[in-house]
């Protein structure tokens, strides 16, 4: 039906878009180096990012990587090192809806700041490389979109150059990273030794001459996980999360927990299931690799939580729940069964979506506050919502809805996620203990979540403010994300369907 | 469509409201909130509505529409009413619209946000007594808490804060046990979608096959004390209670008379409609603790009134001795039991909001709530402290008040009842309730309103305004009128309680 039959890396256009959106900021920079139009820089990256949210919607409705239609369905391209399949467009719609949020809040958090050029290329640079991630299909194009997601992160959490936290931050989280990336290396490297491919699908098939190399592979799937529990802040490699997040400019915190952490769970989600198939791969190395995601879920939601329970400080506290959240997600992967797992791990990318919203909107908030120049502690948020009630009222549904209170989107979200949870159960009695945890840490969570709706709602404020800012990008950033933690539901049926499926088409 | 239309007016009104500016916040909630009572009680009497919602019969007002799959399960929009829920809403619209008046004088402080939130708990009430699909039901449920927890922690009185947490975590435990009960009896249970009225048929119909090991009988009793645990605190019923005198004494008077007068009815509404229709078996085999429970509340609760001083503990915790009679008429499981027990939900929602302003009017004018403190207030505020004893007197049972129907007919419905063992003793037992009750609240307005006047603060007192009188005059003449002719309500109800009891459409 198609009048002009695209070539198939268009395909990655969602990706593609934002990559050149990065190249034309970069072109800004070189016409005018010392820039601080900011309209004109945020509104590129604003739109660059809205463009590839457009494409990926444009492209899961039109049905591409849906099985069944003709001219459609998966497509790969480059002989399988990418494909754009429904999980790939999920994703990228995530990375997308986050980064316009971001850019949008970013327009008056970078008021006074020098470098806004780079600071927006960078944004876009590494929502390109985690854009990218989502559709890379071998251990060598996902290790390259890791590094190209990797490195401006490492530059933006460090970009407050005159902030002694912004910098050691950064180099924290560099030196982690970079020691994080040669595990993951390193890990890539046994595989191939064991199965002779780097290609998703043919290490796959690898898995069957790989015989007496169990021992070899099981490293390196470790070693992967490794790389994976980095870049999605999970236990053990989560301790940069905090003090990356504390340091970081408040966007850039959202950036890197929402965003870039699904962006470390589509990867994870793809190689686990394309590359390891359960039983195959339980035959070479003699474990069911799942029982490493059950240990992971189950520490860090639990380690994520209960420190969060004991911060004093806002960012930290939201630093450590967000550690908390990626342990959820995780039984999206532990659920795997030989047989399937698509509604576990539908239901984890389902929360990922909602996490995406609320946790972002958390985080703008925090810049929000921190525009106004609202210390870091519980307290100096007290009676903010005498001033400001729009933000304190979206605030209040992030918090009710991370911890999981109806009516909101994450009551739903992590509702799915149990009841995902139970029915693998059926097959893995493991994972019960995983669904009790899943519980108890949400129960858990509404004290700490509660504390700051307290703080903003009903403490007697310790300073006298003024009339506050209004910050029109900000503030539009941060109820656009709680307007869209609420109205996620009357859609929630066809989104959580559309990620099952997607979810299915990696599982079978 | 109607009830829809409900709920959008009143949310976007509750929208429109925390937008409003402080100065015309209060008029504009007020007008707003007439569109949904006005629509209530145009629903109210174009009801056609027979039998139970969630048995059998004709609902009024019905819609459904699947919403989202929840692994094997769809939740869908499913709302409707029947004789049982129709006066509830009507009760919720027009509570709401006298409380928005009756804040016009005591708040002063971030008003748009303050009737923002009494619309937006107004939306949500509805929805609780509306929903028909068990998520629904429970999102509007929990929606209720969050609003409340605000209303209080904000606007209360000196401890709000200790009172704001208090409720908040009472409430959501008891919200979660009930809710972690009742999705283990619908995964027990043959059924593929949480809508109330399969599930109800289900659970008359063999009940569920176990669950993890469980068996069936034993699933479902386990089920039936949890979510009986978990309405007994929001009801609440003693030993539950404790949240309750904090709530409403820190509490700002409109968010008393909601807390009194639409709130608790969520507890007994849900048991109603969930404990005592779809476990018939369970109600036979717990009947008699339910009802030592239901006459302890009854009993202790009008003794600890006896013991306070504070005007508005007083009628915080007659509350719980009047929910106590509706735990007794349902028990009873007779036509005028069940019947007798919505009615109450009713008339106590009227006569404790009643009894909530008229507190609040006097501690407007006074500046105090202490009974210790205040004599002869009839001599300066005639028309306030009239209304005052005539709702004490409704809560006493005066004949031709709704009190007085209401409790009539949980007696009479209990007395003759077969299934609940010993029911005479117990129903002779609540009735010694009333004679408390006629104690303290004679001793308290004895020593308040009558005798010489005196007042130990510094405030000179006059006349009440206007509009609160007024307001309190509507919900008089309401309880007047259902207790001249309980029929208003009593034969919508009974339609809606006869399925319940196994009698005749």
């Amino acid at each position: 039906m198609a009048v002009v039959q695209l070539p198939e890396w268009a395909a990655l256009a969602p990706a593609l878009i934002l990559a050149g959106t990065a190249l034309v900021l970069f072109l800004l920079d070189s016409i005018d180096p010392r820039s601080t139009n900011r309209p004109l820089l945020a509104g590129t990256a604003v739109l660059g990012s809205l463009a590839s949210l457009v494409v990926a919607v444009w492209f899961t409705a039109a049905g591409v990587g849906a099985t069944g239609i003709e001219n459609y369905g998966v497509i790969d391209i480059m002989d399988g090192q990418f494909v754009v399949d429904r999980l790939a467009l999920y994703f990228m719609i995530i990375i997308a809806t986050v980064t316009a949020l971001v850019a949008v809040a970013s327009y008056d958090y970078l008021r006074d700041h020098t470098y806004q050029a780079e600071y927006y290329s960078l944004v876009i640079l590494a929502a390109t490389g985690m854009s990218m991630m989502a559709a890379s299909n071998s251990l060598v194009t996902i290790f390259i979109a890791l590094e190209l997601t990797s490195l401006p992160s490492y530059a933006l959490v460090a970009i407050l150059k005159d902030n002694r936290g912004s910098v050691e931050a950064g180099l924290k989280y560099f030196l982690i990273g970079a020691l994080s990336s040669a595990i993951f290396v390193y890990g890539v490297s046994l595989v191939y030794g064991a199965t002779g491919s780097l290609q998703l699908e043919a290490v796959a098939t690898g898995l069957t001459n790989a015989g007496e190399m169990g021992g070899l592979l099981g490293l390196g799937i470790l070693m992967l996980i490794g790389g994976i529990a980095f870049k999605t802040a999970s236990v053990p490699f989560h301790f940069w999360a905090p003090e990356a997040y504390e340091g970081a400019p408040a966007p850039i915190s959202a950036f890197l927990s929402s965003a870039s952490k699904a962006a470390g769970f589509v990867l994870a989600f793809r190689v686990f299931t394309t590359a390891f198939p359960l039983e195959a791969t339980t035959a070479v190395i003699g474990v069911e690799w799942t029982w490493a995601f059950v240990i992971l879920a189950l520490v860090t939601m639990t380690v994520g939580n209960f420190a969060a329970a004991t911060q004093e400080n806002v960012k930290r506290m939201l630093a450590y729940s967000s550690i908390g959240h990626a342990g959820y997600v995780l039984i999206g992967l532990a659920g795997i069964t030989a047989d399937g797992g698509e509604f576990v791990m539908g239901a984890a990318m389902m929360h990922l979506l909602v996490y995406g919203f609320m946790n972002t909107g958390a985080f703008l908030f925090v810049g929000l506050a921190e525009y106004w120049g609202v210390g870091p502690r519980f307290e100096d948020y007290n009676g903010l919502a005498e001033r400001a009630p729009f933000a304190c009222a979206a605030m209040a549904v992030f918090m009710f809805s991370l911890a999981g209170v109806p009516p909101f989107g994450g009551f739903w979200s992590k509702y799915l996620l149990y009841t995902a949870t139970l029915e693998a159960a059926a097959d893995n009695t493991i994972l019960l203990v995983l669904a009790g945890a899943l519980v108890v840490n949400s129960a858990l969570s509404l004290y700490y979540y509660s504390r700051l709706v307290k703080a903003l709602w009903i403490e007697e404020p310790i300073v006298d403010r003024d009339r506050l800012a209004q910050p029109t990008a900000l503030y539009a950033a941060v109820i656009a994300a709680a307007v869209m933690t609420v109205v996620i539901l009357p859609a929630f049926g066809p989104i959580e369907n559309a990620a099952i499926e997607a979810a299915a088409a990696v599982v079978a | 469509m109607m009830i829809e239309i409900l709920l959008a007016v009143t949310l976007v009104g509750a929208l429109v409201t925390f937008v409003a500016p402080n100065r015309i916040a209060g008029k504009l909630a007020f007008a707003i909130s007439l569109v949904p009572a006005a629509l209530s009680l145009w629903l109210f009497a174009a009801f056609d509505g027979s039998g139970n919602a969630l048995l059998d019969g004709e609902l009024a007002f019905e819609s459904q529409a699947s919403w989202l799959e929840v692994g094997d399960y769809t939740v869908s929009w499913f709302v409707g009413l029947d004789g049982i829920s129709m006066p509830l809403v009507v009760l919720t619209t027009i509570l709401c619209t006298l409380a928005i008046v009756s804040s016009w004088t005591p708040i002063d402080e971030r008003e748009s946000q303050f009737y923002g939130l009494i619309l937006f708990i107004e939306a949500m009430l509805i929805g609780v007594f509306s929903a028909l699909d068990f998520f629904l039901w429970f999102v509007f449920w929990e929606a209720v808490l969050i609003p409340m927890y605000l209303l209080i922690g904000i606007w209360g009185g000196p401890r709000r804060k200790y009172a704001a947490i208090k409720f908040f975590v009472y409430t959501n435990v008891a919200s979660l046990v009930m809710f972690g009960s009742f999705i283990a009896l619908v995964y027990g249970l043959d059924v593929s979608s949480f809508a109330l009225p399969e599930i109800a048929t289900a659970m008359l119909e063999g009940g569920p096959d176990g669950l993890f090991g469980l068996g069936g009988s034993a699933l479902a009793s386990i089920v039936f004390v949890g979510l009986f645990l978990g309405f007994a605190v929001k009801v609440p019923v003693v030993p539950f209670h404790t949240w309750l005198p904090d709530a409403h004494v820190e509490a700002p008077t409109p968010a008393s008379v909601l807390l009194a007068g639409v709130l608790l009815k969520m507890g007994t509404y849900a048991l109603l409609r969930f404990n005592f229709t779809m476990f018939p078996e369970q109600v036979e085999a717990y009947a008699v603790p339910i009802a030592a429970v239901a006459v302890i509340s009854v009993i202790y609760g009008a003794m600890l009134a006896l013991a306070q001083t504070d005007l508005k503990r007083i009628v915080a915790y007659s509350s719980v001795s009047s929910m106590g009679y509706v735990i007794l008429g349902l028990v009873a499981y007779t036509q005028f039991g069940v019947g007798g027990a919505t009615f109450q939900m009713v008339s106590h929602g009227l006569i404790s909001g009643l009894m909530f302003m008229a507190v609040g009017v006097i501690y407007n004018a006074t500046h105090t709530r202490m009974v210790t403190d205040m004599s002869g207030l009839a001599d300066r505020m005639p028309i306030a402290v009239g209304i005052l004893i005539a709702g004490a007197f409704g809560y006493m049972g005066l004949p031709l008040m709704s009190g007085f129907a209401a409790e009539y007919f949980i007696f009479f419905g209990a007395f003759g009842s077969d299934l609940l063992a010993y029911s005479p003793l117990f129903t002779a037992l609540a009735m010694f309730g009333i004679v408390i009750v006629a104690g303290y609240l004679l001793f308290a307005l004895q020593r308040t309103v009558f005798g010489p006047y005196r007042l130990e603060t510094d405030y000179e007192v006059g006349r009440a305004p206007v509009h609160d009188v007024a307001s309190m005059v509507v919900l008089l003449g309401l309880i007047i009128a259902l207790g001249v002719a309980p029929d208003l309500i009593f034969d919508m109800i009974t339609d809606a309680v006869d399925p319940i009891i196994g009698g005749e459409l």
